[in-house]
């Protein structure tokens, strides 16, 4: 599906953010310097939403300093009224301005909510890439269960091709997050949810867990590469030459707490490995009955929704 | 014998912790000396503690609401600082472990022990003698919540010393406080003191119900009370349409823990997305209970420092209304993140924005009120035009953070902690002060310095923007809540920042304890003996101050909204002549006994002191069972006794 296309509405909406943009701009500033198309969308709203307000939030707030200096006691020549309290007219112009507004941003809050749905797969000419992200105490596990490698705390994306994450959590609820390019969503154990995001520019961006998870939760951030198409087959066959295997057992010992963890690379691993993650087959609690078996079966890694 | 509980759960080895634990040992050593000194137990427990009167009931819930703000405070301050020092290789002064607890009673302190009780202190306070009532409607229960409440503050402190606090944030969100991943008595700490002191808030609610629906003056039509009322009636409805949600997710936690049952864990068919939907169902309502009762303070000190009437009463009450049902549907704007359809987004999104428009109307309102008045800006009002800058900003962040797809990338970001603090600072705590400073000559009888008062204005009002607008930089710069480390090297000034913000917070609030300290040592001096220092509008002001123990001699006959102004612009007497007797509760110890058990049936829960548990209960249902067969409960206080009580303020006429 494609994106219906902004109205004159919209455009015009684009204009009135543009000083603060101006003003604020700046390298550090993620979430207004966004390097993909979803996070540009949601500066937008950020951007738009926030100048309708400011029509009357400036407004209000010099009224609330000129009236009470205006009218202070000491001020006699000002005129005073201590019985009126009503007018219709004022009344009906007091609510619909607010009335108005809203209206404005709800109708943007039912198309974006829409578009920019997490889970709606983004439109493009390229096949998208599948990786599969585990959260966990106190670490990221990526799998590409195409390529049959994976990573921790490190993710790489090849620039202008959409990317479906597919995550879980192996332990409490985390919150997947790159700021720099879009949407977050929340990592849940047995539970799947979906981050479609496309980086437009090449770089290294900060990855997070954006919900509190206990002890390692301030260290636990991971590297995300947007690469070129060139250099993102160097680093999967990178990874694919690392020495390290990730299969049950391997994946038990992973699966202890462990804080600030540095970037380590597997390859072979076994792609319904997250499949297993998935079921609550690799929990803990089994850890003696899957040191026993190796990962064989293919679990079932299609989208669940509970909604 | 006793359960978990052996002596290596007290950190000694901590000296932050063993810090505060001396200073708050010798502070209640002290206090305790110093009763015992002035030989004021007998006082202190016949007149206070099992008093049944709302307005020295009203006084200790604010006590309790000061004492825990300078708690809730020092947690601030404390996690300000780790997070100025805390970035690169600097690892801070705070652990983790410690820094989890130090956010999670930040949390839990400031909202359930500091603007709880000052917001129910306010209302036991004021509301019976706006409505022209002479107490709540049931007074020992009124007793009862003071002693839960105060139960469970006393709970969250005790853990200070005894154990530690949750780890798990204000609201305890599962799967991480189950047992799997927080063992220890942190969590445990948590349930029960919000468990205890959220059943004494359920019983204000219904109590503040009954006396609103039922105990008004003749001729106070609904239509007809003071907006504070209204708020506070809006807010006493959402208690108890809330609270019991509180408890029973509560419930349900603690049976996970202690019966190892599967509501909320991640194995076994238990759901954490139902956990974090109940505590918001509850959570949201709640954050309009808070800020509703201001709104009313704000509706009472606009027209009466501006000389003139409130600018669309009816608005107003609509609006109050509108907000309260409104508060009841947001709830999922507090997890647009955990993969809910985009329908159901749009749906919660909408819904939150359409708050603005009431919350937008009584702004004006307020405006509109100051328009063509004679405002005066004495500290009440400067803390309401504070309120109307800052909660407007406030406001705006929050609609903005109401748009899902802007929720996707600022949700729990140092934005929305931004704006949290902006609508409470800039709204509920800001409300609390010009109603503390408004209504103190009604309370206790004289009024609050105005220069300390002034100063401390100031310096809340500034600190606020100094301390809250690198945040909401920070949040649009990637930075989330709760780190206790970073590796950002643009993010540490801006912290710094907000530590001298928070710095200057600080200054208020001394100034603040200070301005205490000198009023009641120069209390002659602004004796409050007209019972309306500030030309009031409403029945209270009607009053001597403070109000005597039956609060009116003769109950007023209402006829306008504005009653008190009405009856002072038609002349009426408040002198009278003839007196009758008046029927008065009894102070009674039974709230405050079954507010002592359920301490140590908490506190023996929480250690899984089994046998105590069982004697604590014992003593709550023998209390009860005590209680329903005492038939001595009340007494007339007799007509001479009043009349040499209203003869000491002047209101008694000679007899012609």
């Amino acid at each position: 599906m494609n994106r219906p296309a902004r109205s004159w509405f919209s455009r015009l909406c684009r204009l009135l953010p543009l000083p603060a943009t101006l003003l604020l701009g700046g390298c550090h500033w993620a979430l207004l310097d966004p390097k993909g198309p979803i996070g540009m969308d949601e500066r937008w709203i950020i951007e738009t939403a926030g100048g309708l307000m400011l029509l009357v939030v400036v407004p209000v707030i010099v009224l609330a300093v000129v009236i009470p200096w205006r009218y202070r006691a000491s001020n006699t020549r000002a005129k005073y009224e201590p019985e009126w309290s009503h007018s219709n007219k004022i009344e009906a112009v007091m609510w619909s301005i607010p009335i108005a507004i809203v209206s404005v941003l709800a109708v943007i809050c039912w198309r974006t909510s829409h578009e920019l749905d997490p889970f709606r797969p983004i439109p493009s000419k390229e096949k998208p890439v599948h990786i599969e992200a585990v959260a966990m105490d106190w670490k990221w596990l990526f799998i590409y269960p195409d390529q049959h490698i994976a990573t921790i705390n490190e993710v790489a994306m090849p620039v202008g091709v959409p990317v479906v994450f597919h995550i879980t959590s192996a332990t409490v609820m985390n919150s997947f997050f790159i700021p720099r390019l879009g949407s977050q969503i929340y990592a849940m154990a047995n539970m799947q949810t979906a981050d479609n995001l496309v980086a437009s520019v090449p770089g290294t961006y900060r990855g997070i867990s954006a919900n509190f998870s206990g002890g390692g939760f301030s260290g636990m951030t991971f590297k995300v590469k947007a690469m070129s198409a060139s250099d993102y087959r160097q680093w999967l066959a990178k990874v694919g030459s690392s020495a390290k295997t990730l299969d049950a057992k391997q994946y038990l010992e992973l699966d202890k707490p462990s804080s600030d963890v540095p970037v380590t690379y597997f390859s072979h691993v076994n792609p319904a490995l997250f499949g297993q993650i998935l079921m609550g087959r690799l929990s803990a609690g089994r850890a003696l009955a899957m040191a026993a078996t190796t990962v064989t079966s293919g679990g079932e890694t299609g989208p669940i929704r509970r909604d | 014998m006793f359960g978990k509980l052996t002596l290596s759960a007290i950190p000694y080895t901590n000296p932050i912790i063993m810090g505060a634990v001396a200073f708050m040992v010798i502070c209640v050593v002290a206090i305790l000396a110093v009763i015992t000194y002035l030989g004021k137990w007998k006082y202190l427990w016949t007149e206070w503690l099992t008093s049944v009167d709302h307005k020295k009931i009203g006084i200790m819930y604010l006590i309790l609401a000061g004492v825990m703000l300078l708690r809730g405070f020092a947690d601030a301050i404390m996690m300000r600082a780790q997070q100025a020092l805390s970035y690169g290789s600097n690892m801070g002064y705070l652990p983790p472990g410690h820094f989890d607890q130090i956010f999670s009673a930040h949390g839990t302190i400031m909202i359930f022990f500091m603007a709880m009780p000052f917001i129910i202190g306010l209302m036991n306070c004021i509301l019976p003698l706006q409505i022209g009532a002479r107490d709540v409607a049931f007074p020992l229960m009124n007793n009862l919540s003071l002693w839960l409440t105060v139960s469970g503050a006393v709970l969250v402190n005790v853990s200070l010393a005894v154990g530690n606090f949750s780890r798990a944030g204000w609201l305890g969100f599962a799967p991480l406080s189950e047992l799997h991943y927080s063992p220890g008595v942190g969590v445990d700490y948590w349930i029960w003191a919000l468990q205890i002191s959220g059943i004494g808030t359920t019983l204000t609610g219904v109590n503040f119900i009954a006396t609103i629906l039922k105990m008004r003056a003749p001729g106070m039509k609904l239509m007809r009370m003071p907006v504070f009322a209204w708020a506070s009636l809006c807010t006493n409805i959402l208690i108890v349409a809330a609270f019991p949600l509180l408890t029973v997710t509560l419930a349900l936690l603690t049976m996970d823990r202690y019966l190892g049952m599967h509501f909320f864990t991640n194995s076994l068919g238990g759901d954490p997305m139902m956990y974090i939907n109940l505590i918001w169902i509850w959570g949201h309502p709640e954050v309009y209970i808070l800020i509703l009762p201001l709104f009313g303070v704000y509706s009472e000190v606009v027209p009466t420092f501006s000389g003139k009437r409130l600018f669309g009463y009816t608005s107003m009450v609509y609006a109050t209304m509108a907000i309260a049902l409104l508060s009841l549907i947001v709830w999922l704007h507090h997890f647009f993140t955990m993969g809910n359809g985009a329908g159901v987004n749009a749906f919660f999104g909408i819904t939150t924005m359409i708050i603005a428009v009431p919350t937008g109307v009584k702004i004006f309102n307020w405006l509109l009120t100051m328009y063509r008045g004679r405002v005066r800006l004495e500290t009440p009002m400067l803390w309401t035009i504070g309120f109307l800058i800052t909660f407007t900003i406030g406001g705006m962040s929050g609609v903005l953070l109401a748009e899902p797809p802007a929720d996707f990338v600022l949700h729990n970001s140092l934005f929305l902690v931004a704006h949290f603090h902006n609508v409470i600072i800039g709204g509920v705590v800001f409300g609390i002060f010009a109603g503390i400073s408004y209504w103190a000559p009604k309370i206790f009888g004289f009024r609050l310095n105005e220069r300390l008062g002034r100063a401390a204005f100031w310096c809340w009002f500034i600190g606020f923007y100094v301390a809250f607008m690198p945040l909401y930089a920070l949040g649009l710069m990637g930075a989330t809540r709760r780190m206790d480390h970073y590796d950002v090297a643009a993010w540490h000034p801006l912290f710094i920042v907000a530590a001298v913000g928070a710095a200057i917070i600080f200054a208020g609030i001394i100034l603040q304890v200070v301005q205490v300290v000198v009023s009641i040592r120069q209390r002659e001096l602004t004796r409050d003996l007209t019972g309306d220092p500030w030309n009031g509008r409403t029945l209270e002001w009607s009053l001597p101050s403070p109000a005597p123990a039956y609060n009116f001699a003769r109950i007023p006959v209402v006829r306008d909204r504005d009653a008190f102004w009405d009856m002072k612009q038609r002349g009426v007497d408040l002198k009278s002549s003839t007196f009758v007797p008046i029927h008065m509760p009894r102070n009674k110890a039974a709230g405050f006994l079954i507010g002592g058990c359920a301490f140590v049936l908490a506190f023996a829960m929480i250690w899984h002191i089994w046998w105590l548990a069982i004697a604590a209960l014992a003593g709550v249902i023998v209390t009860l069972i005590r209680h329903a067969f005492d038939d001595d409960r009340d007494y007339h206080l007799g007509a001479e006794e009043v009349r040499r009580v209203e003869g000491l303020h002047g209101r008694v006429e000679a007899r012609s």
